[in-house]
């Protein structure tokens, strides 16, 4: 296990560094100079010659790769060519909305496709079963940014219980309104993420329903729940988890639609701010600090199915030994 | 006078991408008078879509810094009403030399940075010199370029000396703050003589000002105001629906209107803008070198039927690139005025009686897109064919802009008095008319503003019999706010948005 935890972790490493040269690489594609955005327009060219030199970019690339993985290893994410502040503590200000707002979503959706994926499996042949599986179906169609209209426009503009959007300026030290400011953005994103979820949960539990090993367990006297409990439930949660871990790090990307529904102040914001103005430094630690959030949860997840199969243990790390 | 950030950025919702300068409207009393108790110590809660980048607008703070700060926690020496009037604010009394390069500003006695420390000229010296520096990025600085020398004879004396004449340089001074000389970090904290101190600012999500206890001046009448900070239209106005804020200093958009302008807890205001939408040629490419086309073109276009379609009952027509609101203006509109037979017996004239076709590059974002469409069918009843190419602002930026390659464009033009731009040749639509060169260098040399005002209509009246570019529309510049908001600028030219006249009742 230590073996395969310090391999795994070497790997994680290298996709870091692999992902972050292709990150530096890709945006410096884009079209559009940074200077530009920098510069008052009729600026002259010693103008924008100059606030190349201000940002660093008129260097050479490679030469602005290194110093930029020279900040990174000292935790240092930059300086914003737009505001110059520090990109560092403007991530991590980020990340208090975020954070919260993905791991609220991810645990509720959990909550409502795990027993709701089963029901689907298991009562599949009557009406609720079937109702749970279109109405998952249905779901998945449903874009978020809709569900997040219809949401504000029931719960907040008629009913007037939650705030259409925003979240306070004094952030969590105001918990009341801040959790108020999150209902219906995680609300939104559970919904959807359980959605898709649920189709999951109902075919791994499918699986499990009609395998050899429960039917024996049934044969030797167990009841449904004991069998499920004991040799179903584990080995359904195996593709589940793997699932999971996808869906987690989609939705910490995908926030930037429920953060712009709700003009929340969180990481997808400042992303799509820093794309727009060619905010190189800002674009990069956004997109390195959620590489990284999705590189750990990947982790976590092979972590926990190891754990949780052990059969697996044998397997992925077999060909080392 | 530049294209403002915002218009580079082109983030998902950005509204007012445009030619722009970080210009001042007036204060002016907005909304209706009061009736009834305000409250003096209220919160007053604005809706904005422009977050400053930074605090500071030397340092390419964007159209937000204008909007939360100037008037508010910076102040000039002169400021600009709501009418585009300059009045004496920090300067006391000014005199200019006889030989008009002269200027001697006194400043008013008694004025306290928000840090404490007293007002004196050495802190006016340093503010000039910040925003005419090498790196700064002022929308300002080309104009303050004339600046030679800044003396301080003593503490409440400040001597400019130009290089030449400059007849806008007081009116151009209305957008120079007044910083403390010892403040630091400008782009997180601030340290200016207004009516308001910031309280904070949670970049992303929203800024807050106090009411300042030391103010020179009469006290703001409310105790503090916050500008919340949104990224799309449609969450902003939500935010009024379920009054998370009182005020949203710019729609957008009219279809969001009719839900305000029907219920009477909401006040929905019609002010006077500067922002005009330009169908804008390139003088210098063929068939647009010909005047006959130019006029051809403007005079196929119905475009106070666009108007409607786009802006519905709001925004005006106008004839030429000046707005009501600057003082050289003339209602122009008769020049070039929608007459399709006409357009059709100029292009015989100037030898396209069969018409021809032309790429009209169309930035991708409302109303251009509409306008695009629209413009495409007015001109195919005359025989032109137009070619819609959709950019984006950065390519329009490059293409058009800087490279000067295209043959017609779509583009917002917000600022005040910009009339000037056509003096220059070397400017992206090229148009080059010696006598229009001459008679805007002379406007920034006279002596009186009479004389300015006299020739700038010169220059307003020859440019719009030459179409030198469409001016398809002037924008509303609409404010909705709660009906218990009085005295909010309802011009807010441009992005200024005084707070400190703003009475809330309880």
């Amino acid at each position: 296990m230590a073996r395969y935890l310090l391999r795994r972790l070497a790997f994680l490493l290298v996709s870091l560094a692999l992902a972050s040269v292709v990150l530096f690489a890709l945006l410096r594609m884009l079209p559009g100079d940074p200077a530009n955005a920098l510069t008052a327009v009729g600026a002259s060219p010693e103008q924008i010659a100059a606030a190349r030199q201000s940002i660093g970019s008129d260097k050479p690339l490679p030469e602005q790769f290194t110093h930029w993985l020279g900040q990174l290893t000292s935790g240092d994410l930059g300086t914003s060519f737009v505001s110059s502040l520090p990109v560092g503590p403007e991530v991590t200000s980020r990340l208090h909305v975020t954070v919260p707002l993905t791991l609220a979503a991810f645990v509720l959706a959990v909550l409502i496709a795990v027993p709701a994926g089963f029901v689907a499996a298991h009562k599949r042949h009557t009406w609720y079963g079937t109702l749970l599986s279109g109405v998952s179906q249905l779901g998945i169609a449903i874009p978020v940014f809709w569900l997040g209209m219809i949401l504000i426009a029931v719960f907040a503009l008629n009913a007037g219980w939650l705030p259409a959007g925003g979240f306070p300026p004094d952030g969590w030290s105001e918990p009341a309104e801040a959790i108020r400011a999150l209902v219906l953005p995680v609300l939104t994103i559970a919904l959807v993420m359980s959605a898709s979820l649920i189709r999951y949960v109902r075919s791994a539990t499918l699986d499990v329903l009609g395998s050899d090993h429960l039917r024996t367990a049934r044969a030797l006297g167990a009841s449904f729940g004991q069998a499920m409990w004991r040799h179903g439930l584990r080995n359904a949660s195996v593709p589940v988890i793997s699932v999971l871990g996808i869906e987690l790090a989609s939705t910490l990307l995908g926030a930037v639609v429920v953060e712009s529904v709700y003009a929340l102040p969180g990481l997808g914001s400042l992303l799509a701010t820093g794309i727009a103005q060619h905010d190189y430094p800002v674009v990069q630690g956004v997109l390195f600090v959620s590489t990284l959030a999705v590189l750990l949860i990947g982790f976590v997840a092979d972590l926990a199915q190891r754990i949780i199969d052990p059969r697996l243990r044998g397997r992925l790390s077999g060909g080392a030994r | 006078m530049r294209i403002n950030k915002t218009f580079l950025y082109g983030t998902a919702t950005a509204a007012t991408l445009a030619l722009t300068a970080t210009a001042c409207g007036g204060s002016g009393s907005g909304g209706s008078a009061s009736g009834g108790a305000w409250d003096k110590n209220a919160t007053v809660n604005i809706g904005s879509l422009y977050e400053p980048q930074n605090l500071d607008n030397t340092a390419g703070g964007g159209q937000g810094v204008t909007e939360a700060l100037n008037g508010n926690v910076y102040e000039g020496l002169f400021k600009l009403t709501d009418e585009g009037k300059v009045e004496k604010l920090l300067a006391e009394d000014y005199k200019v030399g006889d030989d008009g390069l002269t200027y001697t500003f006194t400043l008013r006695d008694g004025v306290k940075f928000h840090s404490g420390k007293q007002l004196t000229s050495q802190d006016v010296k340093y503010s000039l010199e910040k925003v005419i520096a090498d790196d700064s990025q002022s929308a300002r600085k080309s104009n303050l370029a004339v600046i030679k020398d800044i003396a301080t004879p003593d503490a409440r004396t400040v001597k400019v000396t130009l290089s030449k004449k400059s007849i806008s340089f007081v009116y151009n001074l209305s957008y120079v703050w007044v910083i403390n000389s010892q403040a630091k970090n400008l782009k997180t904290t601030e340290d200016g003589t207004g009516p308001y101190t910031l309280a904070k600012w949670t970049r992303g999500s929203a800024l807050s000002l106090d009411r300042f206890p030391g103010y020179w001046g009469d006290a703001a009448n409310n105790k503090r105001v916050v500008f919340h900070y949104y990224k799309d239209a449609t969450a902003l106005n939500n935010a009024l629906l379920t009054n998370a804020v009182d005020v949203v200093t710019s729609e957008q958009s009219p279809d969001a209107l009719d839900q305000f302008k029907n219920n009477q807890n909401y006040k929905v205001t019609d002010g006077n803008s500067t922002t005009k939408l330009l169908l804008a040629f390139n003088d210098k490419a063929k068939p647009f070198t010909d005047v006959k086309v130019r006029q051809a073109v403007s005079s196929a276009i119905d475009d106070k039927k666009l108007l409607e379609s786009v802006w519905g009952g709001y925004g005006k027509l106008i004839g030429s690139m000046v707005p009501p609101s600057d003082p050289w203006y003339e209602d122009l509109t008769k020049v070039n005025a929608y007459d399709p037979a006409r357009a059709k017996t100029l292009l015989a004239e100037a030898g396209y009686g069969k018409g021809f076709s032309f790429t009209l590059d169309t930035p991708n974002y409302d109303p251009h897109p509409t306008a695009a469409t629209f413009i495409k069918s007015e001109l195919a009843k005359v025989g032109i064919t137009v070619r819609i190419n959709t950019i984006t602002p950065d390519e329009w930026y490059t293409k058009v802009y800087k490279n000067h390659d295209f043959t017609a464009t779509l583009q917002e033009h917000v600022n005040d008095r910009d009339l000037v731009w056509y003096g220059n040749p070397d400017f992206y639509w090229g148009y080059d008319d010696k006598q229009v060169t001459q008679w805007v260098e002379q406007a920034e040399e006279a002596s009186t503003t009479a004389e300015q005002t006299e020739l700038l209509k010169k220059v307003n009246r020859k440019t719009a019999e030459d179409a030198a570019s469409d001016w398809l529309y002037l924008y509303p510049q609409i404010v909705v706010a709660s009906s218990k908001l009085s005295g909010y600028p309802v011009n807010g030219l441009n992005s200024q948005f005084h707070a400190y006249d703003i009475k809330k009742k309880g």
